[in-house]
């Protein structure tokens, strides 16, 4: 049984708390994303979990094992680090070896592992080079390697992928996902990306100064997420937000009137829809266009309704042009309405 | 299931328990070995120097070292050596430092060659010139050779101060210009070559350079190399001694003198706290005068 | 503006590129001469037979080379063993003062903890004391002790010169070395110890290295606290210094060259090291 729980931990750095009660459960083979801007406690979470530092409060649990006063070395993890941390003044092979050495493994199953791990992420051409001979993406896969062969029941990942260039950052995500898929660890993995969050998690803890904000799959956090902060830093580019008021069953915004959530009389309430999911042609808003980004695939447009911008996409062959009045429709399933006060969803969906 | 909760232990338990515990215990070899063998020796140094022989307190050592024949001289010698050693050590190091900063095709040969007298002991640099000045030496030989003068100069002995003393400065800093170079040359390579680029852009000459924007972002380094400097300056001691012997009295002879052949540890210790003095008096004007305001140098 | 008058200037300029190249040249040649002439000078005077040194005017080159001189100098009453003793406090004054004061180097790198900047400055500080004056005091203590007249205590004298440096050296030195690598191997299985000397202490070798030859260094040629401290277990320095007034002039000059030696193997060593000596960054 491989599962974590993060029960009511919390972590306080001098005088910040870093991490304020958070509870968390990770099941057994799940890859669970932490994801959140920096300074949100992601990383500080991972690292209590793999001992790296003392909690203050609260238990962490692997399995059934309370680990939280264990050293690293007893808590049977493994982690790739965001540098990679690739000891330098060994080769690749005792570096992939490392952990099994230290467990004290025999010889010829350390042998057999290593080659395993070696084909697993294609290093065999480099068993006997050391790491400042490698480029920087081979550095990260021996990261891996060493990590993965040491057959520990949770594999911890700290932005392992930050430090690549764009395209071999693509190339290594679908590689580490199709690794997770043959080697089904259960994986705990930090990033500020939420690209790789969407593309790579079972589930996502979106979190914020120290808590988590949302936990979800990755479709429901797009598709609902809980506030507009996830809304917001989730989907690039981030979900609009307009505001309005409740008036009898109505949403009325500056610019536009659409039916809105039943029984919010009087609330002051937020819009929430992504730009994908606005139409162009007719509908309820009333906008002017102020730029046009062609991208290839598609346009981003630049609108503004009423006092605020919005994103809207269209087709890449629009003909719409700066300055043009239009109407915009959003698909009244995929608004997510807001309580303006508190940033929070109002009501369940549909 | 159950939620443990930490309680804050009461200190000093919280101390032993807490993360502190063990770099605190790294350090406290060195902290006890440091105060042993610094801060219990001043204090003793100040303690005996107010004592008497036989334990008394009173101002008889200071007294004695007051009315020394060799006092006076000794202090003036040892104030003298600074005032002339110290400046012209740092502007030569300062050059030093410069030339290899400009990184020209064969600058690492040059540093380490710069930085041998790095390893040489202030009594062997004082033999080394001892050969050089000496009469039958090497300079007399040079000079007499190139018909500068006809007969050998007695250049170390009591009738020639000047060239005594400036053997001495000579000695010092041959050997101890490696010293502020190191320091200085660390301190260059630490400002961001766009200054330089900058400089040079808006047209400022070297020297202009070198006044204006170099040596203002030098100061801590410079601070730090002449403190050093002039602490090993107020200690000068085996240098004078292989040079000139006895002829030209400085302070850290004459504690050595008055402990080993006077015996007389009491006015030794005098001599020990007057050096301290002057060191830490030194040593705070230098901060004073190379104080660098917070964010003048865009730190 | 003609085509000529580019071309001019840019010979000009060019020439004046020269001729500042030149004068680059020549002043860091006079300055390398200036540093290593006398070098060779005293060599010269020791590698020369004794009667050479009282000629005059002395001979420039190698002419009159025998090892007569440093013979004599080795064979003197009371050279080697002081030899021997410097040798030994050199060395024992290296290994008292990694003991001591790499641990300490290690924590400024790794934690913090309450009292760490106050702990810097100290150490700040306690490198611009006088230390070899400080021996007169410790010469009492010693006595008292019975320790006066011995290696250990010029040992102590010696460690305590060298730690403050010891400390900023080991702590750049580490703190170079990563603080995830220790990490990854905790969680590979070490103990914390154990990724100290499984990683740490590998990668930092080279800068403990030179830690180590300063200390000898320091050790070798300090001649102060060595001639207050010790009367016949003298160190090297203070047996010369002993007999500067007595001995004759080759003696001197045997005595000085063979103080150099070592210093001339260490500064190699040391090179890349020489600017982390007094302090990481100033």
């Amino acid at each position: 049984m491989s599962s974590v729980a993060f029960e009511s931990v919390r972590k306080i750095f001098g005088k910040t708390t870093a991490l304020k009660d958070v509870d968390l459960v990770v099941r057994d083979g799940e890859f669970m994303v932490l994801l959140g801007p920096s300074g949100c406690g992601k990383t500080t979470l991972l690292r209590c979990l793999a001992g790296l530092e003392r909690i203050d409060g609260g238990t962490v649990r692997i399995g059934d094992r309370d680990v939280s006063d264990l050293p690293p070395r007893d808590r049977h993890i493994a982690m790739v680090f965001q540098s990679y941390a690739v000891f330098p003044h060994m080769k690749v092979y005792d570096n992939i070896a490392f952990g099994l050495r230290m467990r004290k493994k025999p010889k010829a199953e350390v042998e057999r592992r290593v080659k395993e791990g070696a084909a697993l992420l294609q290093l065999e051409p480099f068993l006997d080079r050391y790491p400042a001979q490698l480029s920087g993406g081979q550095r990260q896969r021996v990261a891996v390697a060493r990590a993965i062969v040491t057959d520990a029941p949770v594999l911890l990942m700290d932005e392992p992928l930050s430090n690549l260039d764009a395209l071999l950052r693509l190339h290594a995500r679908a590689e580490l996902k199709r690794l997770h898929g043959e080697v089904k660890r259960t994986t705990v993995y930090v990033t500020h990306d939420q690209i790789e969050a969407l593309s790579m998690g079972d589930r996502i803890a979106v979190m914020r100064e120290g808590q988590i904000v949302q936990l979800d799959t990755p479709s429901a956090l797009y598709d609902r997420p809980a506030d507009v902060f996830v809304g917001s830093f989730i989907g690039s580019p981030p979900m609009n937000f307009l505001k309005c008021r409740a008036r009898n069953g109505t949403a009325v915004g500056e610019a536009f009137e659409v039916p809105g959530p039943p029984g919010m009389d009087g609330k002051e309430m937020l819009l929430g829809i992504r730009p994908e999911n606005i139409r162009t042609g007719e509908g309820p808003f009333r906008g002017r266009v102020l730029v046009v980004e062609p991208l290839g695939s598609h346009a981003l447009l630049t609108v503004m309704v009423g006092n605020e911008s919005i994103k809207v996409v269209a087709p890449a062959d629009t003909t719409l042009r700066a300055d043009e009045e239009l109407r915009l429709a959003p698909e009244p399933h995929k608004i997510r309405w807001m309580d303006a006060a508190s940033g929070k969803a109002l009501v369940a969906p549909h | 299931m159950a939620v443990r909760a930490r309680r804050a232990l009461p200190f000093p338990a919280a101390i032993v328990r807490s993360e502190a515990a063990l770099p605190l215990g790294l350090l406290a070899p060195t902290v006890i070995f440091l105060s042993l063998l610094i801060l219990v020796p001043i204090a003793q140094a100040v303690l005996l120097s107010f004592q008497a022989a036989d334990g008394t307190f009173g101002l008889d050592a200071y007294k004695r070292m007051f009315n020394d024949t060799a006092f006076a001289d000794s202090f003036r010698n040892t104030i003298l050596l600074l005032i002339a050693i110290v400046p012209i050590q740092t502007v030569l190091a300062l050059g030093m430092a410069l030339l290899i900063h400009s990184r020209f095709p064969g600058h690492g040969i040059f540093l380490y060659i710069y930085a041998i007298p790095l390893a040489i002991s202030d009594l062997a640099a004082g033999i080394v010139w001892l050969s050089i000045f000496t009469d039958q030496g090497y300079l007399n030989t040079i000079l007499t050779g190139l018909g500068v003068i006809k007969e050998p100069m007695a250049f170390l002995s009591y009738e020639n101060l000047q060239w005594l003393f400036t053997a001495v400065v000579v000695a010092e800093s041959w050997r101890a210009t490696a010293l502020v170079l190191v320091i200085l040359l660390a301190g260059l390579q630490l400002i961001p070559r766009e200054y330089f680029e900058a400089a040079e852009l808006f047209g400022a000459s070297r020297v202009k350079r070198t006044l204006l924007v170099v040596l203002p972002m030098l100061k801590p380094s410079l601070q730090s190399a002449l403190i050093i400097r002039t602490i090993f300056a107020f200690n000068a001691f085996a240098v004078v001694l292989a040079l000139a012997g006895r002829q030209l009295p400085v302070l850290g002879y004459e504690a050595y003198d008055w402990y080993y052949n006077n015996r007389n540890s009491n006015v030794a210790a005098a001599f020990a706290t007057l050096i301290l003095a002057l060191t830490i008096a030194t040593t705070v004007t230098y901060l004073r005068l190379f104080r660098v305001r917070e964010g003048e140098l865009g730190k | 503006m003609t085509a000529a008058a580019p071309a001019l200037r840019r010979r000009s300029a060019s020439r004046r590129v020269v001729v500042d190249r030149i004068l680059l040249y020549a002043a860091a040649v006079f300055l390398a001469l200036w540093t290593l002439i006398p070098i060779y000078l005293i060599a010269l005077a020791a590698f020369s037979d004794r009667a050479a040194i009282y000629e005059f005017p002395k001979p420039l080159l190698p002419t009159r080379f025998s090892t007569d001189t440093m013979t004599f100098f080795v064979n003197s009453t009371g050279v080697l063993p002081s030899v021997r003793n410097s040798i030994i406090v050199a060395l024992s004054t290296i290994v008292l003062g990694l003991l001591i004061g790499a641990p300490a180097g290690y924590a400024l790198a790794r934690f913090r903890f309450p009292g760490r900047d106050g702990f810097q400055v100290g150490v700040l500080i306690s490198k611009m004391f006088p230390i070899a004056i400080l021996s007169i005091p410790l010469a009492v203590t010693f006595i008292d002790l019975g320790l006066y007249d011995s290696l250990i205590a010029v040992i102590l004298v010696h460690t305590a010169m060298v730690l403050p440096f010891v400390v900023i050296v080991t702590s750049g030195v580490f703190l170079a070395v990563s603080r995830e690598l220790e990490e990854a191997a905790q969680t590979l299985g070490t103990s914390r110890f154990g990724a100290f000397t499984r990683i740490a202490l590998p990668l930092a070798l080279p800068g403990l290295a030179a830690a180590a030859i300063f200390s000898f260094v320091t050790s070798w040629n300090e001649v102060f606290a060595a001639t207050i401290l010790t009367v016949r277990n003298t160190t090297l320095p203070a047996q010369v210094l002993a007999s500067l007034n007595i001995s004759p002039l080759y003696f001197r000059f045997a005595g000085g060259f063979f103080m150099i030696i070592p210093s001339l193997f260490f500064i190699f060593f040391m090179r890349k090291y020489l600017f982390n000596l007094w302090g990481p960054g100033r």
